[in-house]
């Protein structure tokens, strides 16, 4: 069942002002909050505003969630290091994924909760996680006496069988593709090969050496079928940008970033191992309601930026948003053209997060905002005949979390 | 010779025995698998949920299945999120009473070469503490239809 959509989508009230970027790096030892105002100061400047216009604050996924260096710093702490006073202010981790922050801002700033919102999503996972690579949870200790803490909530359900990260849980995702659809390896790795090779022209990407698929097929196995570049990058960044409402944009020394339509449904079990399908969870809901609020069309689309915490998820996107047909992404990435810079859909184009680091679908958003801009430098999309990057689709999450929205430059 | 893979990891992280899941993960004490029911319209609830989430009913609970089911999916781990595993196979296996109830589990005494999606396979209990682990290993070729193998 879908909400009526009979009047203009309320989000489309609401542009993206202003984008801002930390320096991004595997391990800057820098606080996240450090990183947090360097980017949020940016993205300010970048709308032309000042500290004093800022009247909302918001951030994914807010306080006291995950693995060290995973939330970054709270909207209170933010809030208090910029001396910010507030309209509006949002931090959660339940929602349309990582994005959740932006729709809420956006919708906020309909409602005229808040003028200027300030959004940002901040990761210290490189610098948390140190030499030792990416950790498991309670990899430490475990087993059932002596006072090893036991598990409750939905990690009960896979941790005692050793289904510790969502690099297993979406391995399954992955073989199940393989059976369903006939998905390769060679497939499947047309994505971390095309994010790479964007990653090169990127000045703040984690990985900017040359991958081949030679490269990729030789890589170690971390769950099958998914080896380690399937896998994205631990990083230190923060990524802001500025939601303001729509009549801003005239004043803005840049294109402003117009948000056509959100998708935000889970109409699916809300669960990794209990959702309807196997091979496209939740972006399958996401992507469906975002085209019901829109009377744009996938091929509408110049560009899409698609949430690779692993590269399967790519893959589930690509299918999801109708980029190509259930099932037939494999053929569609194969070899990587569709997918290049000058392909019928470029994709990822800053590197994504397997070679850019995992800032978390912010990375994403930014890229989508710089794209529209046509502010990529030497990896800027530019559309058969010369026309600009004017839609760019943006897909948050995996698994049962997901979140999706299309951007436009101007209204469309 | 040694296995290539072994039953799971090197530790078993395990779950807390609160009121709702304790019947689910103490039911292999007896060697029999019980998941949560609803009694008014029978549907299988797992995990266990205070309600009936098809009919709204509350009258709800455990009840023995077959313990049969069969893979749809698997993986087969080699990261170290728990130190010093063996590699270990990690599948979602559906539950023959109902598909659509998928458990996250361990297939064990199989090599990954002879696991395939589809495959039948049968509950069998690993016992760590006070809990009893549901794992499952495949139902042999010439297994009579509905008797342990």
């Amino acid at each position: 069942m879908s909400p009526a959509v009979s009047e203009e989508p309320l989000e489309r009230r609401a542009v993206i002002s202003g984008i801002g970027q930390s320096d991004v790096g595997r391990r800057l030892g820098r606080s996240d909050i450090d990183l947090t105002v360097e980017a949020a100061e940016r993205a300010i400047a970048d709308a032309g505003l000042s500290r004093d216009d800022i009247d909302g604050l918001a951030t994914y996924p807010g306080m006291g969630t995950g693995t060290p260096g995973f939330a970054g710093p709270t909207t209170p702490e933010l809030q208090d290091a910029l001396g910010l006073s507030l309209n509006w202010h949002d931090g959660g981790g339940e929602g349309p994924a990582q994005m959740r922050a932006v729709i809420v801002a956006a919708l906020a700033v309909a409602a005229g909760l808040a003028r200027h919102v300030l959004v940002y999503r901040t990761v210290s996972e490189g610098s948390a996680q140190g030499t030792g690579g990416r950790q498991g949870i309670g990899g430490s200790g475990g087993g059932g006496g002596g006072g090893v803490p036991r598990f409750g909530s939905f990690m009960q359900w896979s941790l005692p069988f050793g289904a510790v990260s969502a690099a297993n849980w979406l391995a399954m995702v992955a073989q199940r593709r393989m059976h369903e659809f006939g998905l390769t390896r060679q497939q499947l790795g047309a994505i971390p090969v095309n994010n790479r090779a964007n990653a090169a022209l990127n000045p703040k990407a984690i990985y900017r050496d040359p991958m081949s698929l030679s490269d990729y097929l030789a890589a170690r196995m971390i769950t099958t079928p998914l080896c380690l570049f399937d896998c994205d990058a631990p990083c230190d960044g923060s990524t802001s940008v500025i939601v303001s409402h729509r009549d801003v944009a005239p004043d803005l020394d840049h294109p402003a970033v117009h948000i056509n339509a959100v998708g935000t449904a889970l109409r699916g079990r809300p669960s990794w191992d209990q959702f309807d399908d196997m091979t496209s969870m939740a972006a399958r809901d996401a992507a469906a309601s975002m085209w019901e609020r829109t009377e744009l069309r996938p091929s509408d689309v110049d560009t899409a930026q698609l949430y690779d915490g692993f590269s399967i998820l790519t893959v589930v996107w690509l299918e999801a948003l109708g980029f190509c047909g259930r099932g037939e992404s494999g053929p569609y990435i194969e070899g990587g053209s569709a997918i290049a810079r000058d392909g019928v859909l470029p994709l990822n184009t800053a590197g994504g997060q397997l070679s850019g680091g995992r800032l978390h679908g912010f990375g994403l958003i930014h890229e989508a905002c710089v794209q529209l801009r046509g502010e990529g430098g030497p990896r800027q999309v530019v559309r058969p005949g010369g026309r600009p990057v004017e839609v760019a689709a943006v897909g948050n999450g995996g698994g049962p979390i997901a979140g999706s929205m299309l951007l436009t430059r101007g209204v469309r | 010779m040694r296995p290539m893979v072994a039953n799971g990891p090197s530790l078993r992280l395990l779950p807390r025995l609160s009121d709702d899941v304790a019947f689910y993960w103490t039911s292999g004490a007896d060697g029999v698998l019980r998941l949560l029911r609803c009694n008014s319209c029978g549907l299988f609830i797992h995990p266990p949920g205070p309600v009936c989430p098809r009919c709204l009913s509350h009258d709800v609970g455990p009840q023995e299945v077959s313990g049969r089911g069969h893979v749809e999916t698997f993986t087969v781990n080699y990261q170290q999120w728990i130190p010093g595993s063996d590699p270990y196979i990690i599948a979602w296996v559906s539950i023959d009473e109902q598909p659509d109830v998928r458990l996250t589990t361990n297939l064990v005494d199989v090599e990954p070469d002879d696991v395939y999606i589809g495959q039948p396979v049968r509950v069998v209990f690993e016992q760590s503490d006070d809990v009893w682990l549901p794992l499952f290993t495949p139902v042999g070729p010439d297994a009579p239809q509905g008797a342990p193998s």
